[in-house]
C-alpha cells in the first residue's frame, strides 16, 4: 500500500515537475517567450514562471489551441512600463486560445488584444495601468474584437484609458464574475451579438456597463445582450478618455448605458450611486456626432430593464447630462433616463410594436424621466407608466466551440 | 569500365543537380531551410554585394514601403519552366518554389535580408540577420533590434531603433483575409508597382516587359496599370502619389481582409469612399492614437487630422504603421498633407 502509494506520488511528482515548457525569469526572457510563442503547436500549453518580467515589445501568437498561462495574476506579471515597440501587450491572432493566471501591466496600447479568433477563455487574468487612470494609459484592458465564443472570467482591468474589459464587433460572449475599476469604461459590450454579463463588478470606473452600437464599423448592428446580478456601482471617475474617441463623451458618472441597440435585458442588478445618472436608455442621436454611415441603425429598442436594485447617485451630473437634461429634470437626475427617441421606422404604422417597447418594471422606487430630446427637451414625463410592460426573457448564450468551460 | 565511369560520372552530376552549390539556387518546398543566407545560392561572389546569380531578378517598386530609410535590395527566383502568372490590382499569382528576397541597409552595411518562399503550406517568411564582419546572414526567429545612427539628406543625425521583425511580425503584415481564409501573401510585387523601368546593367527595360522576356511572368496585357512614383511628380498629381503612398504603408493592414478591419478604415489606392480613407470619420478605437482629434482626416486641415498625427508620431502607442517604423518619414508625411491640404469639404454633420 505505502509502495503504490509512494509510486503515485512519484507519478505526481514527474507531471508536475515536468516543466521544460516552463519560460521562467532569466536572460533573454522575451526571446525565449516570443520563441516559444511561435513554435507553439496545437495543444501546447506555455507556463510563464513567477516574477515580474519586464518586456519592451509587442508578444504574439498565430497558432491555434494555444494556452497560455502564469502562476497567478499576483505572480506572473508582464509589465511593458519600457515598451519601445508595438502598441499592444500581447497580441493574439490565434482561434482556441486561453490565457490564465497572469497579469499584463503597464503597456503602451492595448494590453490583451485577441483579432479575429474563434474560441477564448480568458480566466484569472489582470490587466492594470498602475499609475491610475491617466490620458496616457493604453486603451483596452482585455480586448476580443471580432472574435467567437469568448468567455472571460474571474479577471481584473484597471486603469484602461478606454474600457477595462471590452467585447467589440463579436458573438456569442460570456463576461462573468470580473471586477473592472478606474477604467474610463468598465465592461462594454460594442456591435456584439449575444452576450451575457453577468456577477461583474464595475465601480470607480467614469462609465460603469455600456452596451452601445457604433457607425462606421463592419459589423453593424449588435443585439441580444442580458446584463444581470452585476454590482454597478459608484462609477465616477472623471473621465480621461483622449477627446478624439467616443468613450470620452460618457460623463462620469454613469452607471449602465444603453445605446442604439435591441434586445437588451438589463436584470437583477444593484446599480448605484452613479453621480450622474444609474441607467440611461438612448441613441446615437444624443452624442451630437454626425453619422455618415448610410446602414448604421442609431435607434434604441426593445430594451427590458427589470427587478434591479437602483439608487442613490444622480447629484452630481457630467457632461451632456450636466448641459442638457440637468436644466429640465432637476438634481438629482432620475435613476433611469431615456432620451424618447423613436425609430421612425418602427413608429410610421400603429406607433411602436409591443415586442419593440421600452419596458422598466419592477426596480424598486428608482425614479425615471423621458427627457424628450426627440422635441428639444421640450416635455420631460417622469412618470414610467408608458413603460410598464414586459418582453420575452432572452435565451442564455452557449459557446459551442468551448464545450463544457463555456457553460452559464 | 567505362560504362562504370559514365554511370558515376551522372551519379554525381544528378546529385549536384541537387545539392552542389555554389550558383544553383534551387526551390525548397519546406523546410528545414537553410540557416546561412548564403546555402540559397541566391548571390554570386562577395555575399554582401548581392550580386544576383544566374536566374535572380532584381526589381524595384514605384512606391514602396518606408522602413526607417533602409535601403532595400529586392530579388525574384523562380524555378525554370514556370512562371508567375498576371494579376491586378493583387500582387502577381506566383508558383510554388518562388523566392522574394529583400535586404535592408545602411549606407551599404546589411542589417537584414528576409526571404519569402512560395512553400508548399504557403508564403513563409524567414529572417537573415547579418553579422558584423558582413560575410554571412543567419537565420532568426526572434531577432534584437539594432541601434542605427543614419545622416538624414538635410544633415541631421538620425537615431533608429531598427526593428527586424520575428516571423508572427512579417506574418502580422502579409497575412490577408478573414478566419479561415487567412493566407500569407507578398505585398509589394503587383504589376502596377512593378510597371517601371530598371537598369540591368546591359539593359535598361520595363520590368514587367523583362519578366515576360525571360520567362517569369505570363499573362502581360499591353498596357498594364501603374502606381504613381509617390516622390516623383512628373508621374501623376498629388492625390495619387499620396494615395499610392498611404497604399503601401497602410494597407496591408488597414483592408477589409486583413487586420485592421474592425477599425473601418480602409487604405488602398482604389477605395473610393471617404469614410472609408478616413475623411470625417470619427475614430473607434484608437486610443492615444487620436489625441484630441476628431477626425480621421479633415480636408484642409493636416494639423487635425488623425493620420498625420500617427505618422508624425514616434510613441509606439500613437505612432502607424505599428512595425517597422521608429522615426518620421518626413517627405511622405509632407506628401500626405499635401493631399489632405488639397481636400475639399467640412466635416460638420
Amino acid at each position: 500500500m505505502i509502495r503504490r502509494f509512494l509510486l503515485l506520488f512519484s507519478v505526481v511528482l514527474a507531471s508536475c515537475s515536468r516543466e521544460d515548457s516552463v519560460i521562467r525569469a532569466g536572460t533573454d526572457f522575451q526571446k525565449r517567450l516570443q520563441e516559444a510563442l511561435i513554435n507553439a503547436k496545437p495543444g501546447t500549453v506555455i507556463v510563464i514562471g513567477e516574477g515580474k518580467h519586464s518586456l519592451d515589445r509587442t508578444l504574439s501568437l498565430a497558432v491555434a489551441n494555444v494556452t497560455i498561462k502564469g502562476r497567478g495574476m499576483g505572480q506572473t506579471i508582464l509589465s511593458f512600463q519600457n515598451q519601445k515597440s508595438g502598441a499592444a501587450g500581447l497580441q493574439v491572432t490565434a482561434s482556441g486560445f486561453t490565457l490564465e493566471d497572469l497579469a499584463i501591466e503597464d503597456t503602451k496600447g492595448d494590453a490583451l488584444k485577441i483579432n479575429g479568433a474563434t474560441g477564448v477563455v480568458v480566466r484569472r487574468v489582470r490587466t492594470e495601468w498602475t499609475g491610475g487612470p491617466k490620458e496616457s494609459n493604453g486603451a483596452y484592458g482585455i480586448y476580443p474584437v471580432q472574435c467567437k465564443d469568448v468567455l472571460i472570467e474571474d479577471s481584473v482591468a484597471i486603469g484602461a484609458a478606454d474600457a477595462g474589459i471590452y467585447a467589440g464587433q463579436s458573438q456569442n460572449i460570456i463576461v462573468r464574475r470580473n471586477r473592472a475599476e478606474r477604467n474610463v469604461a468598465g465592461i462594454e459590450i460594442e456591435n456584439s451579438q449575444f452576450a451575457d454579463v453577468y456577477e461583474n463588478t464595475a465601480t470607480g470606473n467614469t462609465g460603469g456597463l455600456l452596451v452601445f452600437n457604433l457607425p462606421d464599423l463592419p459589423v453593424k448592428g449588435g443585439h441580444h445582450t442580458r446584463v444581470f446580478n452585476n454590482r454597478v456601482i459608484a462609477n465616477n471617475e472623471p473621465n480621461f478618455a483622449p477627446k478624439g474617441n467616443l468613450v470620452a463623451k460618457v460623463p462620469a458618472g454613469t452607471g449602465v448605458m444603453v445605446m442604439a441597440t435591441h434586445h437588451i435585458e438589463v436584470f437583477k442588478n444593484t446599480i448605484s450611486d452613479n453621480q450622474t445618472y444609474n441607467v440611461s436608455i438612448n441613441s446615437y442621436l444624443v452624442t451630437g456626432n454626425p453619422i455618415s454611415d448610410a446602414q448604421y441603425d442609431p435607434y434604441t429598442s426593445a430594451i427590458y430593464v427589470h427587478d434591479n436594485l437602483i439608487g442613490g447617485g444622480g447629484n452630481q451630473p457630467d457632461g451632456r447630462v450636466a448641459r442638457d437634461i440637468e436644466p429640465k429634470v432637476g438634481r438629482p437626475i432620475p435613476s433611469i433616463i431615456y432620451d424618447g427617441i423613436l425609430d421612425p421606422k418602427l413608429t410610421k404604422v400603429n406607433g411602436m410594436p409591443d415586442d419593440q417597447r421600452i419596458c422598466i418594471q419592477n426596480n424598486g422606487g428608482a425614479t425615471f424621466a423621458n427627457y424628450d430630446a426627440a422635441n428639444g427637451f421640450k416635455t420631460v414625463v417622469r412618470d414610467a407608466k408608458a413603460h410598464d410592460c414586459s418582453l420575452a426573457p432572452l435565451s442564455p448564450v452557449t459557446l459551442t466551440t468551448l464545450g463544457s468551460a463555456g457553460g452559464a | 569500365m567505362r560504362g562504370v565511369v559514365a554511370a558515376l560520372l551522372t551519379a554525381v552530376l544528378l546529385l549536384c543537380t541537387v545539392s552542389c552549390g555554389p550558383g544553383q539556387v534551387r526551390s525548397r518546398l519546406e523546410g528545414p531551410y537553410p540557416k546561412k543566407l548564403s546555402d540559397w545560392s541566391l548571390f554570386t561572389g562577395r555575399l554582401a554585394d548581392l550580386k544576383p546569380a544566374e536566374r535572380v531578378v532584381p526589381y524595384d517598386l514605384n512606391t514602396p514601403l518606408f522602413s526607417d530609410y533602409a535601403q532595400k535590395h529586392r530579388f525574384i527566383w523562380i524555378p525554370a519552366g514556370v512562371a508567375a502568372q498576371y494579376l491586378d490590382p493583387d500582387v502577381l499569382q506566383f508558383p510554388a518554389g518562388t523566392i522574394l528576397s529583400k535586404t535592408f541597409s545602411y549606407d551599404e552595411r546589411r542589417i537584414e535580408t528576409r526571404l519569402l518562399v512560395n512553400a508548399r503550406s504557403g508564403w513563409t517568411p524567414l529572417v537573415y540577420v547579418w553579422n558584423a564582419s558582413q560575410t554571412e546572414a543567419r537565420l532568426e526567429q526572434v531577432p534584437d533590434p539594432v541601434a542605427i545612427e543614419w545622416r538624414h539628406p538635410s544633415g541631421e543625425l538620425l537615431k533608429i531603433d531598427y526593428v527586424i521583425p520575428n516571423t508572427n511580425q512579417c506574418k502580422g503584415c502579409h497575412d490577408q483575409g478573414l478566419g479561415e481564409a487567412k493566407t500569407t501573401l507578398p505585398i509589394g510585387p503587383s504589376a502596377r508597382q512593378l510597371n517601371r523601368d530598371f537598369d540591368y546593367g546591359d539593359t535598361r527595360e520595363n520590368q514587367l516587359a523583362h519578366w515576360t522576356r525571360v520567362g517569369i511572368l505570363r499573362g502581360a496585357p499591353t498596357s498594364p496599370p501603374r502606381l504613381p512614383v509617390w516622390e516623383d511628380p512628373s508621374t501623376g498629381p498629388v492625390e495619387a502619389r499620396a494615395r499610392a503612398y498611404i497604399e503601401i504603408n497602410c494597407a496591408h493592414c488597414h483592408n477589409r481582409q486583413a487586420s485592421a478591419n474592425s477599425t473601418g478604415l480602409y487604405l488602398t489606392a482604389a477605395e473610393t469612399e471617404g469614410a472609408r480613407l478616413g475623411v470625417c470619420k470619427v475614430p473607434v478605437a484608437a486610443g492615444n492614437g487620436s489625441g484630441d482629434l476628431r477626425f480621421g482626416v479633415m480636408p484642409g486641415k493636416p494639423d487635425e487630422s488623425i493620420l498625420i498625427r500617427r505618422m508624425e508620431s514616434t510613441e509606439p502607442k500613437v505612432l502607424m504603421p505599428e512595425l517597422g517604423r521608429s522615426v518620421v518619414h518626413r517627405e511622405g508625411v509632407a506628401l500626405v498633407r499635401q493631399w489632405i491640404n488639397l481636400l475639399q469639404g467640412d466635416c460638420t454633420p
